[in-house]
């Protein structure tokens, strides 16, 4: 890709996390896709035919990838839609029991926009400094509440900071309350846990196209679609499947797994190349595992957070200089105030950087945007009159 | 001062990082074990302070209420 600002210089997208660009793999699926794949999948005519066995294939594949059964997947028209109908859902089959829904304090926005939607009570599950859950404070919470909770909702990983919940511990803790896994960050870089009874992903985020979701209930879970639907057969999602996107995601998926052990062995390299550069720096603070141990933490994704600085313009001098990157900061969210997951770890919110590498981050990547981290810093600090 | 005998830094106002700069930059004026309170609305600031003070081997006194309903942060200079 090319600097917008300087075509000459090639720049650097270190914003995976965010969004990944198309997997090669997708873009072969979904144009072979697009000439097949436009008939409704319940036609019982040879075009319909022919959409439903895209779809079919689409859906053996994916839960091939997530190693559960084929009649457990189904596609929504976003990682978003996947959570709410999956937490949704799963707290509705569960209202004979309770309303409260308990939830890790790191959840996406997602999870918590739906508990707000869903207007009844809910208990946040504190977390230590590294983000994860402390199971303890959990099994307290869970035991001080006078109702019975009716379902929990913990991420697999978080997509600010990386770090990767225990969730077959937290299950346990949990007892008889169901979980919702939001897995949307670490689908296609880790392997699913036990433990939960319904799932969410988001295809994007691994390299598929953006809006296809993937929400996944284990046969027995009792989920009820919170949501209206219309006459289609298809349960659990409503509107017509973008076949063509599907399919896309699911060979995405499957090509993601395929290069995933090269792949996370490149990231934790380009990490620990990352961490080190960064320890040369002062009045910075890593908020990402310094030591992450294999499985214990995103592969590819390092966040820290620097005094003295607004994060907007950090992110606006690292732009500048040829480098896409996100931050949790307050100076770079709408609503002014920082990141709930920065805020519930207790670690330093301003000046707020993640930096997620893609399949195709090279080390002199890693090198030049230490050197342009450098320099922005220095910018922004030297007018503070500080002595640092 | 107010009335504990600590210096009072008013960040009323003063959006992140603003609130930190301002305490970084008046810290250093007071001599070693005074206290200094930080007056401040902004919200990062609750878990910025006691950040910065971890980071910059500070220690960071905990939080309270101004008379205005404006959280304080007080911090006493280790070094």
């Amino acid at each position: 890709m090319t600097n917008l600002a300087d075509p000459s210089r090639a720049w650097v997208y270190l914003d995976s996390a965010s969004g990944q660009p198309l997997h090669p793999s997708a873009r072969d699926a979904i144009l072979s896709a697009l000439d097949q794949g436009y008939a409704d999948p319940r036609r019982l005519h040879d075009s319909g035919r022919r959409a439903r066995l895209l779809l079919d294939n689409a859906r053996a594949a994916v839960a091939q990838c997530l190693d559960v059964r084929p009649d457990e997947v189904s596609f929504t028209s976003s990682g978003t839609d996947a959570v709410h109908r999956g937490l949704l859902g799963l707290r509705r089959g569960r209202l004979r029991v309770g309303t409260t829904i308990a939830h890790s304090a790191v959840e996406h926005s997602a999870v918590l926009e739906a508990i707000r939607w869903a207007d009844v009570r809910s208990i946040g599950f504190a977390v230590d400094r590294a983000g994860l859950v402390d199971l303890a404070a959990a099994q307290a919470a869970l035991a001080a509440e006078t109702e019975p909770v009716a379902v929990a909702a913990v991420q697999l990983a978080n997509p600010e900071v990386g770090c990767v919940q225990p969730i077959e511990a937290i299950a346990d803790a949990l007892g008889n309350v169901p979980l919702f896994m939001d897995a949307a960050a670490a689908t296609g870089t880790l392997p699913w846990p036990g433990g939960w009874q319904v799932a969410a992903a988001s295809a994007h985020k691994w390299g598929g196209p953006a809006g296809v979701g993937v929400l996944v209930v284990r046969k027995g879970a009792r989920w009820r679609d919170p949501f209206p639907a219309d006459d289609r057969a298809e349960p659990r999602v409503s509107g017509f499947e973008n076949v063509p996107s599907v399919l896309g995601a699911a060979a995405a998926l499957q090509a993601v797994q395929a290069e995933h052990s090269e792949l996370s062995r490149r990231h934790t390299q380009l990490s620990a190349q990352l961490r080190d550069e960064l320890a040369s720096i002062p009045d910075l603070e890593l908020v990402s595992s310094a030591r992450p141990e294999p499985g214990s933490a995103l592969p590819g994704l390092v966040a820290f957070s620097c005094l003295y600085v607004d994060g907007e313009a950090l992110v606006g001098g690292l732009d500048r200089r040829g480098f896409g990157v996100a931050s949790g900061s307050a100076c770079t969210s709408s609503a002014l105030s920082p990141s709930h997951v920065l805020e519930a770890m207790g670690v330093l919110t301003q000046g707020n950087l993640r930096v997620s590498f893609g399949r195709d981050t090279q080390p002199d990547d890693v090198a030049r945007f230490a050197r342009a981290l450098r320099e922005v810093l220095d910018e922004l600090r030297s007018g503070l009159g500080l002595d640092l | 001062m107010n009335d504990t005998g600590a210096v009072e830094l008013d960040c009323r106002g003063l959006r992140c990082p603003l609130p930190v700069i301002e305490l970084a930059r008046r810290l250093p004026d007071l001599p070693l074990g005074a206290m200094i309170v930080v007056v401040a609305d902004d919200r990062a600031a609750r878990v910025d302070i006691p950040a910065w003070c971890r980071m910059r081997g500070q220690e960071y006194a905990g939080e309270s209420i101004a008379a205005d309903g404006t959280p304080t942060y007080a911090v006493r200079r280790l070094s």
